[in-house]
């Protein structure tokens, strides 16, 4: 497979016969990998696009939030999944202090808020409209949240505003911060065998779609502003009124060495760009049909040639 | 009891510390009492008074350390070349990274056929089967190479701890200064929450297998330089004697005498440094360790449980086979061979180790999955571990049995407790703590206790660090009703206590981590799970020292009981649990101990303490209050072990044990 695919970028590379450009650097490029399912196959599928184009690649686990002080220092050399709502403070963060850049946005947008499996419905009918959740309330109720209902935020340094949002609205409810992904599937896992109704953070692309379907809530539009204007919203006078833009970013980030030290495999990576479905195939792959990451990525790319040839044939 | 022998040694200077403890308590108590009317000063310190000890470390990390001393180029040259290369020989030995000397991956076949023989000399044919075993199990399970990546990095981390450690423990045994300075440190590493060491582990090493090598050796060093020194000063004179009369010189004198006078305790160390190194292979993933680690919190993150769980039992069998096989060697004393022995003889098993090496090296040239077993050809389980770990979860009984505890814990224990101690006051709940730390250990220990809190109250951080404290003390309380009794039963019979002891082992290695789905899917994101990870966590050395406490009980002690009619019960109150009790009470502290360790992992089920404040910090910006957030840890982990070991020393020496 790799043997195929260096032949076929030779082949590219003689057919277009423009092969003069500064070659890229020996030196691997390292690209990071996190501990979800997409983010690692599309590093894998982006490895091997630069595998095949001659450059040597080599990945590094690391944690999703401290890896942008690694991008800065070019102790790797790009992250292909910063999304908006997660990684944006940490990302701006790192942007403030230098070092690292905006690669461009993938076609994929991204979009985070309360989220039910479908089996909620049956208990609360009138969802997905927000209106719903405080005559529903006390079917979300626990132990320790009394008669009021519970709703399982995400961490707390992802930034949900969870509780101001559940204030604002009058929701009658208690807002819990989990304290990491898998603590939030464990809630939705646990619920799912009796069919307990369970409201929680999500988001998409996400792998578990494909495991627990389910729906969004649907709160006030976003407005931009929301989040500094009290006067945006239905509450006029707090903040967090509205459900969270339902189409975030979805960017890449690259080190400020990467252009010169790699230009080709930079420019491929300046025109990378995945859509929601393609993302979700990806996952899927390993969630679904349990293939190893780099299996995944080889499968993907060699269902997806006409998508990831043209980044390649445009850089060379 | 304490009190007796408190009040031995105190009264010569004044006042007992059992007094000055009450005399302390009662202040504590009218302070609270007192609380509706105190001025909020008293309260609660006000910011304005708090110091700003996390900016003043940023600058001292930012411009001193980074800036002007340039210590970052220093270690990021150690990292990129030397650690570097070394990890890099062994990843291409191991997994077969492309790097030199580009010879690997050593067919897994191999690499068991060698543990197999490894183990036969040092233990016999059980350790034989354990070491192959364990290998053969990760090969068929289809994780050789993710174990071999995370193997590769401890085979760099471990023999450097070693070596740096053993060099630090001569130094300290040598010059007493250098004791005195090290002494402090190494209680502080002990006790700082692992958050704490990755943060800087990237800045100055690099995230990846450089940086995650360098936190595993960090945190693995510190026993290994204890019993270093243990081991060279209880070196008898005599020995020291015949070294000198033989006319060694100084270098001879450390390295033909006293070190191999220390033995046992050095290879004690090295067995500390091996466990210690494989507790943190899934902490380390969050910077840059590859392998078994990283791929158990990948498959977390996608909620396969099955997978996860086959990941633990891996890091277990590895874990117990290293221990096994360093304990073995402990006791296993060195061969000598009569004069005249044939040389090959002499090395039987280093020639047998070579043979099957390159017999399955052979091999796997020509049968593949002598050389590696491929995807779809493994025995991985995970779906069927999956539905019957749900499965299991989805019983009602179960659903019903949780669900009860659930509430009745919540509600009637852990939230009014955790409110109480919130309720108290700064200063009120200080003195509680020191008159606590004066009764057990005396005052020495008050005076750090009442020394470290005041930190903590000043760091800005006190409610997070109450909540903290109320996790531990829960815990700990809940496990005593769970260890104790465990131990005391186990120790009545040696089967039992073997299988125990066994399954403490089991418990201890398994990666905390794994723990913390099935805490959340029995009791949902709240303190109950919370405390329940713990739980497990701290039953275990409070188990295995109540078994060893009362199975070393002199056996003289028991017979008088026997002999003047002591019924069962009173034998066990009377007289073998107070004997047991200085040995038990260090079960007690390392309970302490790992519930501090625990709950800053318990960050990840979702809590409102300081490891939550320390999880926001890893976004890699904030060096200053992810220290001082780590220091809050191990200064309040420290005022408990000195308190504690204190007693448990004073205990000793009450009943002539010591």
């Amino acid at each position: 497979m790799k043997l195929k695919l260096t032949l076929s970028a030779a082949a590219i590379a003689l057919a277009t016969g423009t092969a003069v450009h500064a070659a890229d650097s020996d030196d691997p490029i390292v690209i990071p990998i996190h501990n979800w399912s997409s983010q690692i196959v599309m590093s894998h599928v982006v490895g091997q696009i630069f595998e095949s184009m001659g450059n040597n690649v080599e990945f590094v686990t690391t944690d999703s939030q401290a890896v942008y002080e690694s991008v800065r220092l070019g102790d790797v050399a790009l992250e292909l999944e910063v999304w908006e709502g997660a990684f944006g403070a940490s990302f701006r963060a790192a942007l403030e202090k230098g070092g690292l850049h905006d690669a461009g946005d993938h076609d994929a947008v991204t979009r985070e808020d309360w989220w039910y499996p479908m089996w909620t419905k049956d208990a609360c009918p009138g969802l997905p409209d927000w209106e719903a959740l405080n005559d529903c309330a006390a079917v979300f109720a626990t132990p320790e949240t009394g008669d009021k209902g519970r709703y399982l935020d995400g961490p707390v340094d992802w930034l949900k505003h969870g509780a101001e949002r559940a204030e604002a609205l009058g929701l009658n409810f208690t807002v819990i911060n989990a304290g990491s992904a898998a603590a939030l599937w464990a809630e939705i896992g646990a619920a799912e065998a009796d069919k307990k109704p369970v409201l929680v953070f999500n988001w998409t692309p996400n792998f578990a779609e494909a495991v627990w379907p389910g729906e969004f809530v649907n709160f006030p539009k976003w407005e931009d502003g929301c989040d500094k204007d009290p006067a945006k919203g239905p509450n006029p006078d707090a903040l967090y009124d509205c459900g969270n833009p339902a189409t975030g970013y979805l960017k890449k980030a690259a080190w400020d060495g990467m252009g010169d030290k790699w230009p080709t495999a930079y420019k491929v990576l300046q025109a990378i760009s995945f859509t929601n479905p393609q993302i979700a195939e990806m996952a899927k792959f390993v969630d679904v049909d349990e293939m190893e990451p780099e299996e995944a990525a080889e499968a993907w790319l060699e269902a997806n040639e006409a998508v990831w040839k043209p980044w390649v044939e445009a850089a060379m | 009891m304490a009190d007796v022998t408190a009040d031995i040694e105190d009264t010569k200077n004044g006042l007992s510390s059992t007094r000055v403890a009450q005399i302390l308590l009662v202040a504590a108590v009218l302070l609270a009492a007192a609380r509706p009317v105190l001025p909020e000063f008293m309260i609660r310190v006000p910011e304005a008074w708090i110091p700003p000890f996390a900016q003043w470390l940023d600058y001292f990390f930012n411009v001193i350390v980074i800036e002007k001393l340039k210590i970052a180029v220093l270690t990021r040259w150690f990292a990129e070349g030397p650690l570097e290369f070394m990890l890099n020989t062994m990843a291409n030995l191991l997994e077969g990274k492309r790097r030199w000397p580009f010879l690997g991956p050593v067919p897994w076949t191999a690499v068991a056929a060698v543990a197999a023989v490894v183990g036969y000399y040092l233990g016999g044919w059980r350790m034989a089967a354990l070491a192959g075993g364990t290998f053969i199990w990760t090969a068929l399970i289809g994780q050789w190479k993710i174990a071999m990546q995370t193997m590769s990095v401890l085979s760099v981390a471990a023999p450097l701890a070693f070596f740096t450690g053993l060099l630090l423990g001569i130094t300290a045994w040598k010059w007493e200064l250098v004791n005195r300075i090290i002494k402090p440190v190494l209680s502080v590493l002990q006790t700082l929450p692992f958050f704490t060491y990755l943060l800087p582990a990237v800045i100055f090493f690099k995230v990846g297998p450089t940086a995650g090598a360098v936190a595993t050796i960090v945190y693995a060093i510190p026993p290994m330089i204890l019993m270093t020194t243990l081991g060279l000063k209880k070196v008898s004179p005599e020995v020291v004697e015949a070294g000198k009369m033989a006319g060694c010189t100084r270098w001879q004198m450390l390295t033909r005498v006293y070190l191999p006078a220390a033995r046992t305790e050095i290879l004690v160390g090295v067995n500390q440094v091996i466990m210690l190194c494989l507790a943190m292979v899934v902490l380390t993933a969050f910077i840059g360790m590859p392998g078994l680690g990283a791929k158990l919190l990948a498959m977390m993150g996608s909620f396969k449980l099955g997978r996860s769980f086959e990941i633990g039992v891996t890091i277990v069998l590895l874990a117990v086979m290293l221990d096994r096989l360093s304990k073995a060697w402990v006791v296993k004393l060195p061969e000598h061979h009569e004069k005249g022995t044939p040389w090959w003889k002499e090395h039987v098993v280093l020639l047998t180790a070579i043979g099957a090496f390159v017999v399955f090296l052979a091999l796997a040239q020509f049968v593949q999955v002598f050389d590696h077993i491929g995807r779809k050809q493994d025995f991985s389980r995970g779906k069927e571990i999956d539905t019957a770990i749900k499965g299991f979860l989805a019983i009602d009984t179960v659903q019903a049995f949780t669900g009860w505890w659930r509430w009745f814990l919540n509600v009637w224990i852990l939230i009014p407790f955790r409110n109480g101690l919130l309720w108290i006051p700064t200063p009120a709940f200080i003195l509680g703590i020191v008159a606590f730390s004066c009764w057990l250990g005396g005052k020495r220990p008050a005076i750090y206790a009442a020394l470290f809190f005041s930190l903590v109250a000043l760091s800005g951080w006190w409610d997070r660090s109450v909540i903290t404290l109320y996790a531990v003390i829960s815990a700990v309380i809940l496990s005593m009703f769970i260890g104790l009794p465990l131990g005391i039963l186990a120790s009545r019979n040696e089967r039992w206590s073997r299988r125990i002891l066994l399954a403490c082992d089991t418990a201890q290695t398994f990666p905390s981590f794994i723990y913390l789905i099935p805490a959340i899917m029995l009791f949902g994101v709240n303190d109950v799970a919370v405390i329940f990870s713990i739980v497990i966590f701290t039953t275990v050395p409070l188990t295995r020292y109540t078994i060893e406490g009362l199975r070393t009980v002199p056996p003289e002690m028991t017979e008088a009981a026997d002999m003047s009619g002591a019924t069962k019960r009173q034998k066990l109150l009377t007289v073998q649990l107070p004997l047991a009790l200085p040995t038990m009470a260090v079960g007690f502290n390392q309970a302490i101990m790992f519930a501090f360790f625990m709950v800053i992992i318990a960050a990840f089920i979702g809590t409102q303490d300081l490891g939550q404040e320390l999880q926001r910090t890893l976004a890699g910006t904030d060096l200053g209050k992810n220290f001082v957030l780590g220091i809050c840890v191990s200064l309040m982990a420290l005022s408990f072990d000195l308190t504690i070991l204190s007693w448990a020393e004073r205990r000793k020496r009450a009943l002539g044990l010591a």
